[in-house]
């Protein structure tokens, strides 16, 4: 009877542990190195997709910006990696961070890594999904202050409930896009990205000083 | 309590509640600069990205909003590309008035763009 009541304890215990736990983040390392700017590096596609990186990196100063940051101009910087004769994103995310200080003048730098882009092609139904990480670090320190990912997918909200009245609305929109769109990915993307570098969220990036909810997480 | 002090109460309180659930409003007044930065990515013609950020610049000027991070850095780049040298330094001092952050990385181009090697 005893170990019976143990294991029933113990079982509570272990399912209530998998409901609460929380994902939680160090962030006293962002929070001593409070960035202004950010860099982000053209990102690594492992994708077969070769627009992805592009598609990706054009819409990541939206979801920054509004967080309150300074984000370097995307193109420009992807012409001064030019200029300097890098041309792959490996090689660029390569450079050592201090240098990367020197010419840009960022305090930190966004390395993203593009996993998945694309559309499978099923017998009923087809998915479009985009699934990025990123890691933010400090340029004058090299230390890491934040790491993060994010997946998005044409078909959320379709047959699980979980996306909502709002999940339900924003799928409607992206397929909208996607039948007037030669590259069903761009809109994805968007959304992979405001997912992945909004603040506000949990595990997110925290404000930054230009937000007025700066210093409030 | 009678009942329409209750619905007066219910009402004010579904109000509130509404009133909290608004968005705020954004930092910055976007337009295309995001779709534009894609089009020169994908290397389509020039005119047509120029033409479409000084549209909404102007559109943006008359809100008496901000442009985002970045816009009129990214019109200098254009203007550059097109040999219009004068505007270049003119949108690029503008993004550094406007955010001091991009003061170090303004002056790199702005020196590079004098001795001719800038792109």
């Amino acid at each position: 009877m005893s170990f019976l009541k143990m294991t029933g304890a113990l079982l509570a215990l272990a399912l209530l542990g998998g409901c609460v736990a929380p994902k939680t983040i160090d962030y006293s390392a962002f929070k001593q190195a409070r960035p202004k700017s950010i860099l982000v590096l053209p990102p690594i596609n492992e994708s077969p997709e070769v627009q992805a990186s592009y598609a990706l990196v054009s819409q990541v100063t939206y979801p920054l910006a509004e967080a309150g940051y300074y984000v370097l101009p995307i193109a420009l910087v992807d012409e001064t990696f030019r200029q300097n004769g890098l041309t792959t994103p490996n090689d660029i995310q390569g450079v050592a961070p201090g240098k990367l200080h020197d010419i840009f003048g960022a305090d930190a730098a966004l390395y993203i890594t593009i996993t998945e882009y694309g559309t499978r092609y099923m017998v009923i139904s087809s998915e479009t999904a985009v699934t990025a990480s990123a890691k933010l670090v400090d340029l004058r320190t090299g230390t890491t202050l934040w790491t993060g990912s994010a997946r998005a997918s044409s078909e959320e909200g379709g047959n699980n409930g979980g996306g909502g009245l709002v999940g339900m609305l924003i799928t409607a929109a992206v397929k909208q896009i996607i039948n007037s769109s030669t590259d069903a990915g761009y809109p994805i993307a968007g959304i992979t990205s405001t997912r992945l570098l909004s603040a506000g969220q949990r595990t997110g990036i925290l404000y930054g000083p230009r937000s007025p909810k700066y210093g409030s997480d | 309590m009678n009942k329409a002090v209750k619905l007066v109460l219910m009402l004010t309180a579904v109000a509130t509640v509404a009133g909290c659930q608004t968005a705020p409003q954004s930092l910055y007044q976007w337009e295309s600069y995001q779709p534009q930065v894609y089009e020169y990515f994908k290397g389509e013609p020039k005119e047509a990205q120029v033409e479409a950020l000084e549209r909404d610049l102007q559109k943006i000027n008359a809100s008496g909003r901000k442009a985002p991070p970045g816009y009129h850095a990214h019109l200098g780049m254009l203007y550059l590309s097109m040999g219009k040298d004068d505007q270049m330094v003119q949108q690029f001092r503008t993004e550094k008035v406007l955010f001091p952050e991009s003061a170090a990385y303004m002056d790199f181009l702005l020196k590079n763009a004098k001795t001719g090697d800038v792109k």
